[in-house]
């Protein structure tokens, strides 16, 4: 993705803001100013806990271009503790210690590194969730 | 609205063609298709296709492959919907028929995927899903397909060999099917010891890239005829769409779009589920046909694998699909694979199906989808009396 694209999706990527619908209340991520149970106009701000738990994962050992210096790496569909289910990685985690379930939290990590003229960008990823002793 | 049927098909061979590009396979299929119709030219041509501009570094199909196929000047256009490009070029001519606008149309499927492999590929596929919030995150299409099996097994204790039934079949009835690419059975073993893609997803789960073109004419059916072939009528035609990112759906274990395109064409059709005697589903991964055969109706919610399990989905079973290898066997040449089912269900339809011939066969369903579930066609093909 280029310069424009990396900086108009900042506010998702760094601060999880979505959207929420004033008419039937559900929270939205990623933005899309529709609701897409109610179908009115959704554009009010809504900033994400990052708090969520592990809906699914995977191991990519056969990544798209552009992907393959971090190969093997794990996705997952996280699911936020307001709704919305976020496709990203996790990180500080081995493979075999993830499940479905898990407690999880967002972190900002470098996505991908274009390297020679392209854009260094950075977004969330997600770590199982730290915990106060 | 006018009847239409089918009066002409024509397929490659899927597999991979070193020695023909995007354009000669698809005049090879058109060719066929016109010849089997006993026509030389039709008045519109719909070109599914997915990949052309990333592969080929091509674009504008519609032109390109109706003067390659001797017929310029003809209105002629690229329908792209991922994987569902095929029968969603189908479904434009359906639609051009049957509203009366063109008498006589040809729809062509046809993808060129082995000029390129590894990541640029695997990239070009995945752009099927949410390039800013699914790609960026590095996700491929298998992956997005794993995320999904994972939770499936999860939510109703399935295990993996469970699925292995889907691929023996799709494997089994390519043996009869001389286009296929995978020519050849294999067993519960090689399924549990294939290697792993994407967990859960094994070789043997996914359905192989491959080249591949495959082409329908279409007319009136009260035409229909006047030509050569033996017609089959379309009954049903639908083509609905889901959100594009299996994080967005309201249940990302359930294809909505499967259940309303399904369900569509059977109204259309005047037909239910128990009515079909064969059903060429999207098996681009094994967890795929599980999902397609709960939401077109064959099996409760989280039991479509038991059809599997228990012999169903066999030539001889209550819902016989893939009959000719599937994508899974046959092989999946993205763009085109939507037509190599309809191709395929005339074949069963017409009774020259060879050794993958169902008998009796007089209903048939193809159902085609583009991403993991975001635009699905279905069709319901009914042969004439």
């Amino acid at each position: 993705m280029g310069i424009p694209g990396t900086w108009r999706l900042r506010n998702q990527r760094l601060a999880l803001i979505g959207e929420v619908c004033h008419t039937c209340g559900k929270k939205i991520f990623p933005p899309r100013d529709v609701c897409p149970d109610c179908a009115r106009e959704a554009q009010h701000v809504f900033r994400f806990s990052g708090r969520g738990e592990i809906y699914s994962f995977t191991t990519v050992f056969n990544p798209p271009a552009g992907f393959e210096e971090y190969a093997p790496y794990t996705v997952a569909l996280v699911k936020l503790e307001e709704g919305p289910i976020v496709t990203a990685q996790l990180t500080d985690v081995e493979p075999d210690q993830v499940a479905i379930g898990q407690p999880v939290e967002m972190v900002t990590r470098k996505l991908q590194d274009e390297s020679h003229a392209g854009v260094i960008s950075y977004g969330y990823k997600f770590r199982p969730r730290m915990q106060a002793t | 609205m006018r009847g239409v049927s089918i009066i002409g098909v024509g397929q490659t061979p899927v597999g991979e063609h070193w020695d023909r590009s995007l354009r000669h396979l698809a005049y090879e299929a058109v060719s066929a298709a016109l010849q089997d119709a006993g026509i030389e030219g039709a008045h519109a041509m719909y070109v599914g296709n997915m990949l052309s501009g990333e592969i080929s570094n091509q674009s504008h199909l519609g032109a390109l492959i109706a003067d390659f196929c001797g017929l310029r000047g003809i209105e002629a256009v690229k329908i792209e919907a991922a994987c569902g490009s095929g029968a969603a070029a189908v479904r434009m001519g359906y639609l051009a028929v049957a509203s009366g606008v063109h008498d006589l149309v040809i729809c062509v499927g046809v993808e060129k995927m082995t000029d390129d492999v590894g990541g640029k590929l695997t990239a070009a596929l995945a752009q099927a899903a949410d390039a800013e919030y699914e790609l960026a995150h590095g996700i491929t299409f298998v992956g997005l397909n794993a995320l999904l099996m994972r939770r499936y097994m999860y939510e109703y204790g399935v295990r993996h060999e469970d699925f292995a039934e889907f691929s023996i079949n799709a494997h089994a009835n390519a043996v009869g099917n001389s286009y296929a690419m995978f020519r050849r059975p294999i067993t519960l073993e090689d399924f549990k010891h294939a290697d792993m893609i994407c967990d859960p997803i094994n070789l043997l789960d996914s359905s192989p890239m491959a080249d591949g073109a495959a082409a329908v004419v279409l007319c009136p059916t009260e035409q229909a005829h006047a030509f050569k072939g033996k017609p089959v009528r379309i009954v049903g035609s639908a083509l609905t769409t889901d959100c594009l990112s299996i994080h967005d759906r309201r249940d990302p274990l359930w294809l909505q779009a499967a259940e309303d395109s399904a369900r569509r064409a059977y109204v259309q059709a005047g037909v239910t589920p128990q009515d079909i005697d064969l059903f060429e589903l999207h098996d681009a991964f094994t967890i795929m046909s599980a999902l397609s055969l709960e939401a077109c109706g064959f099996a409760e919610r989280g039991k479509g694998w038991q059809l599997a399990v228990e012999g169903q989905i066999r030539p001889d079973g209550r819902i016989p699909i893939c009959t000719m290898g599937g994508l899974k066997a046959r092989g999946h040449p993205v763009g085109a694979t939507g037509v190599y089912q309809i191709v395929e269900a005339v074949l069963q339809l017409r009774g020259e199906a060879g050794a993958c011939q169902i008998p009796n066969a007089r209903l048939a369903m193809t159902q085609n989808i583009g991403g993991s579930g975001a635009t699905i066609i279905t069709h319901i093909l009914e042969a004439e009396e």
